[in-house]
């Protein structure tokens, strides 16, 4: 079963390489974007019946620093 | 006095920190490999180096932090053995939730590599107590992912338990309040992005560094 997380950087937490995105799309002339902000998308393959206990803590343990960051997991 | 160093593949200042530890100790540090399970009998002062251990997957210090070791680094911690974290150590000490916060990459994208000025700001620690609060002394720093974060909450609280043990005397990462180095609640644990054990010798242009370590083993004169 493949399963997907998608760690992002919490509200009101400074993202300097979203910035740099950001920055570099208008320098391709890319106007009317209001901002950018950089996560990261996991892909797993798990066993079928994975708890969603299971997939929340190795978000929380692992996947994420839950300091800094949120986690969305996106199940088939 | 037995010391050890902490070894995760990847760490590239593990010779550096042994160098400083055997300067101060006349006696050379374990050198344990993150695959072990325990810490040597009667280890006294645990050092985990700078580096990009496991090539800063995920997060910096995030794989480190869970490596097989860390169980016996934080019970050691938490006999009130001393643990110092330098650079990917400190990175190691917050994602292994020994130390509040995170270090996340500098604010101005790029890897600062020089010697930096910073403030102490806590002069009682056992890590620091070599020093005179307010003095200012110069350590170099060689960071990508140095800008310490933490919620305003946590950085008030650890402001007024005196836990910042060092600040940025000017800008250098980002990091919320300039701070440079970090204690835990009990005062055993400090992390630092800024390398004392490159501050040891003449050669180096400064012996800044080596205080932090006479205090911390005990040396003082």
């Amino acid at each position: 079963m493949k399963v997907n997380v998608y760690v992002t950087l919490k509200p009101g937490v400074l993202d300097p390489q979203g910035k740099a995105i950001h920055h570099a799309l208008e320098g391709l002339g890319f106007g009317g974007v209001a901002d950018v902000r950089a996560g990261r998308f996991i892909e797993l393959d798990v066993a079928d019946g994975t708890s969603d206990a299971d997939l929340d803590a190795m978000c929380a343990k692992l996947l994420a620093n839950t300091v800094i960051e949120n986690y969305r997991i996106e199940r088939p | 006095m037995k010391t050890a160093v902490i070894v995760f593949p990847g760490s590239n200042c593990d010779r550096d920190m042994a160098v400083a530890l055997e300067t101060v100790t006349g006696r050379a540090p374990a050198m344990v490999w993150h695959r072990e399970t325990d810490l040597p009998d009667g280890i006294d002062f645990i050092a985990l180096p700078g580096g990009f251990s496991y090539g800063d997957y995920l997060r910096s210090g995030a794989m480190a932090a869970r490596s097989p070791i860390l169980r016996a680094v934080s019970d050691a911690a938490g006999r009130g053995v001393p643990v110092l974290g330098v650079c990917n150590g400190f990175q190691v000490l917050t994602e292994a939730q020994l130390l509040p916060g995170a270090l996340m990459r500098n604010a101005g994208l790029n890897f600062v590599c020089r010697s930096v000025p910073l403030t102490v700001e806590n002069s009682q620690s056992l890590f620091t107590a070599s020093y005179n609060a307010g003095e200012q002394i110069d350590i170099p720093v060689a960071h990508h992912d140095g800008n310490y974060f933490a919620d305003s909450e946590t950085l008030d609280r650890i402001e007024g338990e005196g836990r910042v043990a060092f600040r940025y005397a000017d800008a250098v990462n980002g990091s919320a309040r300039d701070i440079a180095g970090v204690l835990n609640d009990a005062g055993n644990v400090l992390g630092m992005m800024p390398h004392p054990e490159r501050a040891i010798d003449r050669a180096h242009g400064g012996t800044d560094g080596l205080r932090l370590f006479e205090a911390a083993l005990g040396v003082l004169a």
